[in-house]
């Protein structure tokens, strides 16, 4: 039962000039949606004639064929090859950069002193910066003499380990190069995220576990790892959604071939996105339909990733104390 | 028992300040010899296995003062020794880490500078071809068709990420949650898709164009302006609002005369921060503006160059002065990019830790 | 925390301070086991901050420090387990002898020390990720301190600290499930199981309620029978309840001193300086 005398209802007239200002202003915050919603639907409409024709197996076939436009070579589009491809380099990209992220972060937050920490995290931010055309240049012109060396090395000493084993030596443009790329442009996006929250493990715990005679490392293990570790995650994932949706650097790195294969070693992979940008140039109405609806899947799976993380970031900035 | 209690006279001296747990010479014997070991074991390494060149000098380097600087922390204890052992894991992943950035930026800048003499910047590749040397063409088309292109895209980007923004913090409309969300997942469009939207609604109807890229890139512009505009609107203090409302101003007048002044450099550098994500994105560009040799300064119509595709169409092209030019297209885009986060920084609105 | 490099060592050498005696409770009492001060001064850069501390804290005691806020008790507490250095700008001059032994001399290893000289803080802070079994041991698991019997060493913590009734049947329940007054004694409990000499505690009750204070006042008197307890208190009365012996520090603007020092009935019945009557009375601070 709610107390006192009945409340008054305050009337909200505000005046022609700010209700002109809020409307603007909404129309325009609106356009966020609108091209959501636009960019959702265009692709629905473009790619539904391809799903309707192919049903599932757009997802489960690896072959992609144009064909010859008559009814002799009909057409075989499938994005199983660059599905399986693409997760197959983030995943090594996110396994080569995670040692990395937390090393990098623990350096900067515990291990530097301020002057010197502002200095490395503006460095860290223009690295983050470097486009991927660059990185894809790079990979391809100067990285990857040495890393098909660093391959060949490996599957002579380990490859019969299944994903080590290759089919014919050679080791250019293989999903080990392109995942050692795209680790070296994960690590900046989720550093910031991890530095950030490790930068927040709270102190005072950091000064109990000292008081009890603890080591640098002995503290950082008590406090800041199980304080970080959501931020970590989200960081991480982060850097994943770029991975995922990375087209540039995979075209330059990678040899798309259209068949799944694990073996990470071998030059032949792809993934989603490079698929896209090399060939719709030359591709026949259905094709570009079909890369469209390739477009949809790779949306909705960053979308997805990124939400992830950014559920998980929100949470652990909840939690610090 | 009684106390004795201190005769506070006035002291002569005051003794000077120390640090007597800084205690360099201790620091200096604990890692030199460590490294001197490491440095032994990596030079044997190298000459005597087959690990090859600077990578398995660096990793044996590497490997041999961890256990080096582990051993020597066991004089101690053997917590002193992880703890020793770590920091030495931890500063060398963070060296490893650097190095091919490092590289990036030494390759850039050395191999594009062999692109570059007196005409560059101010011809362009519409009567060179890819083998012919050096000292002909340039790439003024693409530089001009990237300034347009970004200016097209700021002016759209720019202007709705400050509105969304305002949207979140002055106006707080009801669905501002919901416009948070959709910000954050038009950050997370892969560039690829925003190209090939643009493709689908505009490139196949009216060809590829400078505006079309424009409108793919302004898709990717606008979450990061917007996110760092809500940050920077949300540090101006609440009691410059309720000041000027008290006053008797309108909200219109407080938002354009109060809060966007103050916040003026920050929003200057959420635009640059905005410009610097988007000046290196080429994916978007191939599907949308991809690529003449010509300068030009039409943005309808025609394809309109722009260095991240200069960048490519030379790599494609894969003779050895393509590739120099590769570079030095890169060397450009850098240099551009870097300039563009060093003003984003000096106009520094935001504080950064 | 980074050790920063940077040296305050001027052109002139130390010079050892001239006309000063240490104040000590009892030289007999103290004599070479104990701890004690001599000549402490602690800058933050040039900021002079205490100046000329010579206390002698004697074993199997507790001594309260009092004074109003801001005269450096805090500070000098953390000079007597070497926490002080973790502040980039931190100096100091003097030294602080424990059994003998100067904990600053060139070979010692601070986190030695630590083991020795063990620390409560103001807001009680158990490890999260830990159990609250886990939290009394974590100090052994960070030295990584060897006990053949964990339980009883667990068991034995939490009765000193007077929490085992409470707790005996939830070890594997998170550390920061207690309430404000049963963190506070996991922490003490935490901080015993290192076996340190000397406790060094920083206002313990001033986060806790007062029935919670109650409890911990009497786990510090009772621990005391054992080992020599420094406790910092803004509370005259707690002062007045639990220490056996007070020294009261005052700044007049400039770096904090120790004004008076002797045991407690005394600081408070009859103190020989004016300002620590003013003070004990409540006429300031």
């Amino acid at each position: 039962m709610v107390e006192g005398p009945p409340r008054r209802v305050i009337p909200n007239l505000r005046n022609a000039v700010d209700k002109r200002f809020s409307r603007i202003v909404t129309a325009g915050a609106m356009s966020t949606f609108v091209v959501l919603a636009l960019i959702a639907l265009f692709l629905l409409v473009r790619s539904a004639e391809v799903f309707k024709e192919f049903g599932i197996s757009f997802l489960t076939e690896s072959k992609w064929d144009a064909g010859s436009g008559d009814a002799s070579q009909p057409a075989v589009f499938g994005i199983a090859a660059m599905l399986v491809g693409s997760v197959i380099v983030a995943t090594m990209a996110m396994i080569l950069a995670f040692p990395f992220v937390i090393g990098v972060s623990l350096f900067l937050e515990y291990y530097v002193g301020k002057k010197i920490r502002a200095v490395l995290v503006a460095i860290l931010d223009l690295m983050a910066a470097i486009p991927s055309i660059i990185y894809g240049l790079w990979g391809y012109l100067v990285l990857m003499p040495h890393a098909a060396g660093w391959a060949s090395t490996i599957n002579k000493y380990f490859g019969w380990i299944p994903i080590f084993s290759v089919d014919v030596e050679n080791f250019d443009a293989s999903p080990f190069i392109s995942a050692l790329v795209l680790g070296m442009m994960i690590i900046p996006i989720a550093c910031s995220v991890t530095r950030e929250v490790y930068s927040r493990a709270p102190r005072d715990q950091i000064a109990a576990a000292y008081a009890l005679g603890s080591s640098r490392w002995g503290a950082i293990r008590a406090v800041v790892l199980p304080f970080g570790k959501s931020g970590l995650i989200g960081g991480m994932l982060l850097g994943l959604g770029r991975a995922l949706g990375e087209t540039i650097a995979v075209l330059l790195t990678l040899n798309l071939v259209f068949e799944v294969k694990f073996q990470v070693l071998a030059s032949a992979g792809g993934n989603v996105a490079s698929l896209i940008a090399s060939r719709f140039g030359e591709a026949t109405p259905l094709e570009s339909k079909a890369l469209m609806a390739a477009g949809l899947i790779l949306f909705i799976l960053t979308l997805t990733v990124n939400f992830g993380a950014s559920f998980i970031v929100n949470r652990s900035t909840k939690d610090a104390s | 028992m009684s106390a004795v209690i201190a005769e506070n006279s006035a002291v002569a001296a005051v003794p000077s300040p120390k640090k007597p747990w800084v205690n360099r010479r201790e620091s200096v014997r604990d890692t030199v010899p460590s490294l001197i070991i490491a440095v032994g074991v990596a030079v044997a390494s190298v000459l005597l296995t087959g690990l090859a060149g600077p990578l398995g000098f660096y990793v044996t380097f590497v490997i041999s003062f961890l256990v080096a600087s582990f051993v020597s922390g066991l004089r101690h204890d053997s917590v002193k020794a992880i703890d020793k052992a770590m920091a030495t894991l931890i500063t060398a992943g963070f060296v490893t880490a650097f190095i091919p950035w490092v590289s990036i930026l030494f390759t850039v800048f050395k191999r594009g500078a062999s692109a570059f003499y007196l005409g560059y910047f101010t011809n362009d590749m519409a009567v060179t071809s890819a083998d012919d040397d050096l000292g002909m063409g340039g790439l003024s088309h693409a530089i001009v068709g990237s300034v347009i292109i970004l200016a097209i895209a700021s002016l759209i980007a720019i202007p709705f990420g400050i509105i969304t923004a305002v949207y979140i913090t002055e106006v707080k409309g009801r669905l501002r949650g919901l416009v948070r969300v959709m910000v954050q997942s038009m950050s997370g469009v892969p560039s690829v898709v925003a190209g090939l939207f643009i493709y689908a609604v505009v490139v196949s109807k009216f060809g590829f164009s400078g505006v079309a890229g424009a409108l793919a890139l302004s898709i990717l512009m606008l979450p990061t302006v917007a996110r760092t505009a809500e940050e920077v609107l949300k540090l101006v203090p609440d009691d410059l609002r309720s000041a000027a409302y008290a006053l008797g101003a309108s909200q219109t007048a407080t938002t354009f005369r109060i809060v966007l002044p103050t916040a003026r450099s920050g929003l200057i550098t959420a635009s640059m921060l905005g410009l610097a994500r988007v000046a290196g994105e080429t994916a978007p560009l191939i599907l949308t503006a991809f690529y003449s040799a010509i300068f030009s300064l039409k943005v309808t119509g025609q394809p309109l160059a722009s260095l991240p595709m200069y960048v490519y169409q030379n790599f494609t092209t894969g003779t050895d002065t393509a590739l120099t030019r590769a570079w030095g297209g890169a060397a450009v885009l850098l240099g551009m990019i870097f300039i563009l986060f060093i003003l984003a920084r000096l106009s520094g609105g935001r504080s950064r830790r | 925390m980074a050790n920063d490099e940077n040296d305050l060592i001027t052109g002139v050498s130390a010079q050892v301070p001239i006309a000063v005696s240490a104040v000590s409770f009892d030289s007999e009492v103290v004599g070479e086991q104990g701890l004690r001060t001599q000549g402490i001064h602690v800058w933050f850069a040039k900021h002079h901050v205490l100046e000329d501390v010579c206390l002698d804290f004697p074993a199997n005691s507790v001594t309260g420090l009092i004074g109003p806020s801001g005269c450096g008790k805090s500070t000098f507490l953390r000079v007597l387990n070497r926490m002080h250095e973790f502040i980039p700008t931190a100096a100091m001059a003097g030294e602080v002898f424990l059994d003998g032994e100067e904990i600053y001399g060139p070979k010692v290893d601070a986190t030695a020390v630590r083991l020795k000289v063990g620390m409560v803080f103001q807001k009680p802070n158990p490890f999260p990720s830990m159990t609250i079994a886990q939290n009394v041991l974590a100090g052994l698991k960070l030295a990584n301190i060897k006990v053949l019997d964990k339980d009883s060493l667990l068991e034995e913590c939490l009765m000193r600290a007077g929490l085992w009734k409470e707790v005996k049947d939830r070890l594997k329940a998170s550390g920061s499930s207690l309430s404000g007054g049963q963190q506070q004694r996991l922490c003490i409990a935490r901080a015993l199981a290192v076996k340190p000499k000397v406790l060094l505690m920083d206002e313990p009750c001033s986060a806790l309620d007062p029935a919670s204070t109650l409890k911990v006042e009497e786990t510090i008197v009772q621990l005391s029978s054992d080992m020599t307890i420094v406790i910092v208190t803004h509370n005259m009365q707690q002062a007045a309840r639990v220490s056996d012996y007070c020294a009261f520090f005052l700044s007049d603007g400039g770096p904090g001193q120790v004004v008076e020092a002797d045991r407690t009935a005394v600081i408070f019945s009859s103190p020989t300086d004016a300002r620590t009557a003013d003070y004990v009375q409540g006429r300031f601070g």
